[in-house]
């Protein structure tokens, strides 16, 4: 695990470039800050100061290096690189209120923008008037859009919204792209077709996320919940309560492992291995273990001077983050064996974190007539001693 | 010269009815549970089985209604028994619960804080405690954030 503090000012969004060298920073202001990786730690770059709002997403397309960013103006733009600098391109999203969270798509063909106006607006680049156009999914939303994820197929859409539902949408845009082929989800994906649309989900949903193979989606709730829909199990909806606050951004790490984080200010991770089989593993923030080794005298006593107390200094959480996780972001491996995964909160802080599945080996030897079977488990602890 | 002539009977319009963007909640087809059963919960309490008697009275809450009435007298009977639990007992009868349970049970302990009267709130607050021992922070932000009361 590694912490970098990028000041005081919360961390609304991050989004990082493809071979994870800059990373793309809002201090919850209407600029975005990029960072380069240094050997000793991180310098800015470049600022991006188009937006009149508060930056409420960034994503950043790893192959075509460009970056999206919405705000609260009720704008969007797209940023390329261009002689060494970011020049950006207004989208017209036509909304009328402000934009919430914003991702490209796998392709990288189109974007997906929520909004505070009850829609999402699908962007795609035409080329003919050379200008970014939208389209609106408008469809039973009735608040606001909260969080978004693409399936893998490039078409797919699945919407969190402070209407305590979760949507699956087809974005499927035919002037850009082909027809997609059925999935567990549907097979019928004209533009704006609501495939799934799950009621009550207990609050408002701000965070969801597809498996790597898009048959799962996975949210998390305002009422400290996290569910998860499986389409091929006939879209069932398994929901399990968490007994901490509320979550904020869920992620898939395999095809069987969430990570989720939040107010709580650290990463837990939950494991999924069928409809109704949801459970919660572990914490992934180990304590820091408090080198106190005994307060000497005249610390004690200028304790007692001080704040009338012998306790022990407590103003710091003993997790990383010292205050709720906004958003967390795979750093790196593929989508379905995530090696580590980054995490922004209100702190102004980015953790990296290393994420390790346990590995269970079974051998089978049969001699003779018995079977006999080796059960080996290797569990990696996964953590750095020079936090 | 101050007092309006003209007709004032328009600012007695709620506007918020007419908007065509207004938020209803979808209505709710599930079965209206009426509360627990006062009679059942009654005698078992005399009877001094004061494990089924909770139970008993956890059942069939009344989420989905709207009517007062019913969600009075559930309260006022789970009031009853968690009153008369002795101190040492309150943790075995939160065990005994599952998450759902745990769950509700905030709910209806929150309610009784509402109208606090003169010892129920030192027993609410020792159920609180056991309660949020098992349920966490998470049980309470469900009692906030729960759209149908109890």
């Amino acid at each position: 695990m590694s912490l970098y503090n990028f000041g005081l000012e919360p961390l609304s969004c991050h989004a990082w470039n493809k071979d994870r060298t800059q990373i793309a920073i809002s201090p919850n202001s209407n600029v975005v800050h990029i960072y380069q990786k240094s050997e000793k730690g991180w310098n800015k770059i470049h600022e991006l100061t188009e937006h009149s709002g508060r930056i409420t997403g960034i994503d950043w397309a790893p192959v075509s290096n460009r970056i999206v960013t919405c705000a609260s103006d009720r704008n969007a733009y797209v940023w390329t690189l261009k002689e060494d600098a970011w020049k950006p391109t207004l989208v017209l999203v036509r909304i009328n209120r402000a934009a919430t969270c914003v991702k490209w798509s796998p392709q990288e063909n189109k974007f997906a923008l929520g909004s505070g106006a009850k829609l999402i607006s699908v962007c795609y680049f035409e080329k003919e008037n050379d200008w970014w156009l939208s389209k609106h999914i408008k469809k039973t939303i009735c608040s606001t859009v909260l969080s978004l994820d693409w399936h893998p197929n490039n078409v797919l859409l699945a919407a969190g919204s402070a209407d305590l539902h979760c949507r699956v949408f087809s974005a499927y845009i035919k002037d850009i792209e082909e027809r997609p082929g059925p999935t567990p989800w549907g097979a019928k994906m004209p533009f704006g077709e609501m495939l799934l649309e799950h009621k009550d989900c207990g609050g408002w949903v701000h965070g969801i996320s597809f498996s790597p193979s898009g048959d799962r989606l996975a949210w998390v709730s305002h009422n400290s919940s996290i569910g998860v829909a499986d389409a091929p199990a006939g879209k069932e909806v398994t929901q399990l309560t968490v007994e901490h606050l509320p979550l904020l951004s869920v992620l898939f790490v395999s095809e069987t492992e969430i990570v989720a984080a939040g107010h709580d200010c650290c990463p837990y991770q939950y494991s999924y291995k069928g409809p109704g089989n949801l459970q919660f593993v572990k914490k992934l923030d180990v304590p820091k273990q408090s080198s106190r080794s005994g307060t000497s005298a005249m610390q004690h006593f200028r304790n007692l001077d001080k704040k009338a107390t012998t306790e022990e200094d407590q103003n710091e959480l003993d997790t990383l983050h010292q205050n709720s996780i906004t958003q967390l972001c795979i750093v790196e491996g593929p989508k379905s064996k995530v090696n580590k995964f980054s995490s922004v909160g209100l702190d102004g802080a980015m953790v990296v974190w290393d994420f390790k599945v346990q590995h269970f080996f079974f051998f089978f030897l049969k001699s003779s007539s018995r079977w006999l079977y080796i059960c080996k488990l290797r569990k990696d602890a996964g953590i750095c001693d020079d936090v | 010269m101050a007092k309006n002539t003209l007709s004032s009977r328009f600012r007695k319009v709620d506007i918020d009815e007419f908007d065509e963007n207004k938020f209803v909640d979808e209505q709710e087809e599930a079965a209206e549970l009426q509360g627990p059963d006062g009679a059942e919960v009654e005698s078992l309490l005399r009877q001094g089985d004061m494990m089924t008697a909770f139970h008993v009275a956890l059942r069939n809450p009344p989420v989905n209604t709207k009517n007062a009435v019913v969600k009075e007298r559930a309260q006022a009977i789970v009031l009853r028994v968690l009153t008369s639990f002795r101190s040492s007992e309150i943790e075995t009868a939160v065990r005994s619960l599952d998450r759902n349970g745990v769950d509700l049970l905030m709910k209806y302990i929150y309610r009784g804080f509402e109208k606090p009267t003169e010892n129920s709130s030192v027993i609410l607050l020792q159920w609180h405690e056991k309660a949020f021992a098992v349920g966490g922070l998470g049980s309470i932000v469900r009692v906030l954030t729960a759209r149908k009361t109890v």
